[in-house]
């Protein structure tokens, strides 16, 4: 579905994305992981063109993205980010039914779809009439699912979805986001820092660091066959709860 | 840009000033401001109206503003002293007034009568104490304290001249309009001012004029100044202006004066009953009643107000997505609109007059005033647009890039309800700082709730300014209220 060949970014000198070659087949749930700054929200930029790479070639679904393309290729992508990035002037209704609206559906075919949607992101229909600043983060973080999935695209990207929630909600989040990534069957790439969490939902890991991919594949394979010293010590940074022993 | 901008404002203000319709010639009678400058203006008017034409007073501002809106056509008639003529507008002394003044496509009639010399003013009490009677005496006495209209400490037969002819040491002298002068010479805070020989205070405050003992002060005699084409459009209203010829007397007009500065009469009422008593005109002058003056005050108010407003908001917004969208470029709108906020409202009316005459043809009454408002509109509604525009948040700017919006449509349905309450809240200061900036619009005959206030200020009349200020405040906190209401709607939405 996306393709990277040869990508490079840089900021003001500073490289934020080695030249770097990626695959993302359809159907797959990706997960690109690691530390603060390593470039894994960089890359997921790139695929949705709101970073355009200093050198290389990104594609989607065959065709290489272009200042032409973009727009269309936007529009069959799912775009979420932290807290949701809904609009505040707009209800959760108008967040969800904007692109729709912007593109000359007609209103019952919009009503319908966001109801189904409703239903499938599990958020309570009464939500929808409420503006962004009178949900909770959760309810947010539904609505913008429920935005990204309106058009029905082909492929979803998220980013760091679920950073803001409190560990109760986000646990709740992760389930139904697995449902919905199952069923729906879509192409999904996901950015976190929770090695947990990327486990949960992805059948692939892509583990960067500083603007390189340090290892590509399952979890068993980062676990137990990784590529280098930093991937052991990625996976071991991330503890479990350290449950004191009762004093006997 | 600017100038299809003004142009498109221009025809805005335009549209809100009706012109008659009727068929009769338009007169215009400009004058100075000061009351004796409005009460010959206002015979004027009357006596032009004997000749059955439609006929406009505007008050305008000093000489060179007064000029020029009678060359360039603005008005047709207005009366001026010859000592002015010589001094300050030919700046020579041409041995045939009448020749030098066609040249510019100018008439000047026979003296009204009077003169108006400057002199030199000074409480009776302070002259008697130091024994000063003539200009001469004055040498010995550096320390008293002068207060000078800006114009008399310009012209060369002003105050710069008579220092020099009489060798004056005084060094404290003041800039102060005329009537604040009176004010300080009555409470003694100066000691000596410029006065006219005709000005009513004269004796209302019982002021020594000193003589002057060598001959400095040019004779400054009281003649009309029309131009070449009223003679051939309307030629009775020139023999109708010129029946005052030779019949105001220095007393008849210092007691025009008082009327109007001490008594708060009506100078259109003055001004009648003078000419009903001299030429045996039975004209009927009365004065407007308050309500009626509000109205009409108010109506002009808006007119400067309101065209301003709107034109500024319609290139500001736009300016202010340009300075966003381009920060190099930003930054230069941002500073050009600084820039003329810092230029003095008052210089930039007198600038507007040519550049308004060469756009639309009116260099004085709203349309200069409708500009001037738009340029100092502008800031705030630029500056709040941009705020608002770069103060949305990053991720927010590109959650609407990545659902496929086009630049359109970013712009009209997220960044511009999201910058809403700052641009809003950007006219609502704009439209607040305009309705008290457009009193200045009395300095150039656009009327509204400067004309009262000036006046007020000139008669030293406490109750014509109120009937200015008041309205103008009520007006401010009025529009303040609105975009209150407006700014609440939008927050609840």
């Amino acid at each position: 579905m996306f393709r990277l060949v040869e990508v490079v970014k840089s900021y003001s000198g500073r490289a934020a994305l080695g030249p770097t070659s990626l695959d993302m087949p359809v159907g797959k749930t990706t997960a690109l992981i690691g530390p603060s700054g390593c470039g894994k929200s960089t890359l997921l930029r790139v695929l949705i063109g709101l970073v355009s790479p200093d050198a290389g070639v990104v594609s989607f679904d065959g065709s290489p993205v272009t200042a032409e393309t973009v727009r269309q290729v936007r529009q069959r992508v799912g775009y979420v980010i932290q807290d949701g990035g809904l609009f505040p002037h707009l209800t959760a209704r108008g967040n969800v039914a904007l692109m729709a609206r912007h593109l000359g559906w007609e209103r019952r075919r919009i009503e319908n779809r966001v109801s189904e949607l409703a239903v499938l992101a599990r958020l309570p229909p009464e939500m929808l009439e409420r503006h962004p600043q009178q949900l909770s983060g959760g309810q947010r973080q539904r609505v913008g699912l429920m935005r990204a999935l309106m058009l029905d695209p082909a492929a979803l990207l998220l980013d760091e979805p679920l950073g803001a929630l409190d560990p109760l909600v986000r646990a709740d989040l992760q389930d139904d986001l697995r449902v919905i990534f199952q069923s729906l069957g879509k192409t999904v790439v996901l950015v976190t820092h929770d090695l947990g969490e990327a486990a949960f939902f992805a059948d692939r890991l892509v583990l960067l660091r500083d603007g390189r991919i340090v290892q590509d594949g399952t979890p068993a394979d980062l676990w137990h066959r990784p590529a280098d010293p930093f991937v052991t010590r990625f996976i071991q940074a991330q503890r479990g709860p350290q449950v004191p022993g009762e004093a006997s | 840009m600017k100038r299809t901008s003004l142009l498109a404002l221009a025809l805005l203000a335009g549209c809100s000033s009706p012109r008659p319709a009727a068929p009769q010639p338009v007169v215009n009678v400009g004058d100075k401001k000061f009351t004796e400058s409005i009460l010959l203006a206002e015979m004027a008017v009357q006596l032009a109206r004997q000749a059955g034409v439609d006929v406009h007073r505007r008050d305008l501002g000093g000489t060179p503003a007064v000029w020029l809106a009678l060359t360039q056509g603005d008005i047709d008639v207005y009366p001026e002293y010859t000592g002015t003529i010589t001094e300050q507008i030919l700046k020579s002394n041409p041995p045939d007034l009448a020749a030098a003044l066609a040249k510019h496509g100018v008439r000047i009639s026979r003296p009204l009568g009077f003169r108006n010399n400057y002199a030199l003013g000074m409480h009776k009490d302070t002259a008697t104490l130091k024994g000063i009677r003539t200009i001469s005496d004055l040498r010995n006495h550096p320390e008293l304290r002068c207060g000078f209209i800006p114009e008399f400490q310009d012209r060369p037969d002003g105050w710069p001249g008579l220092k020099k002819h009489y060798d004056l040491p005084q060094t404290d002298v003041r800039e102060m309009a005329h009537a604040v002068a009176y004010a300080a010479l009555k409470e003694k805070s100066i000691d000596l001012m410029e006065v006219y020989l005709t000005d009513g205070e004269i004796a209302q405050f019982n002021l020594l004029v000193l003589e002057d003992d060598k001959n400095f002060f040019p004779a400054y005699e009281a003649v009309w100044l029309y131009r070449d084409d009223l003679e051939q459009r309307v030629p009775e209203v020139v023999r109708q202006l010129r029946r005052l010829e030779g019949r105001i007397s220095e007393e008849d007009m210092r007691r025009l004066n008082t009327l109007v500065q001490r008594d708060k009469e009506n100078e259109a009422v003055v001004a009648a009953e003078f000419v009903n008593q001299k030429l045996a005109a039975g004209i009927e002058a009365r004065e407007d009643s308050l309500a009626l003056r509000l109205g009409k005050t108010t109506l002009q108010h808006l007119e400067l107000v309101m065209p301003s407003l709107f034109a500024a908001v319609i290139a500001a917004i736009p300016l202010g997505i340009l300075a966003a969208r381009r920060p190099r470029l930003g930054r230069i709108v941002l500073a050009a609109t600084s820039i003329l906020q810092t230029i003095p409202s008052l210089a930039l009316l007198l600038f507007m007059i040519p550049v308004m005459k060469w756009l639309v043809g009116s260099g004085i009454g709203p349309a200069p005033a409708v500009a001037a408002l738009f340029l100092y509109s502008l800031l705030p509604i630029v500056r709040n647009t941009h705020a608002g525009l770069i103060s949305i948040s990053q991720p927010l700017r590109e959650s609407a890039e990545a659902l496929g919006l086009s630049r359109m449509a970013i712009l009209w349905q997220i960044e511009l309800p999201l910058a809403a309450p700052t641009i809003l809240a950007g006219i609502k200061t704009a439209a607040v700082i305009n309705v008290g900036t457009a009193t200045l619009g009395g300095f150039i005959g656009a009327g509204g709730y400067g004309s009262p206030i000036l006046r007020g200020i000139d008669k030293g009349d406490l109750s014509l300014m109120l009937e200015g200020a008041i309205p103008a405040a009520l007006m401010a906190l009025a529009v303040e209220g609105l975009f209150d209401l407006a700014e609440r709607w939008m927050v609840r939405r």
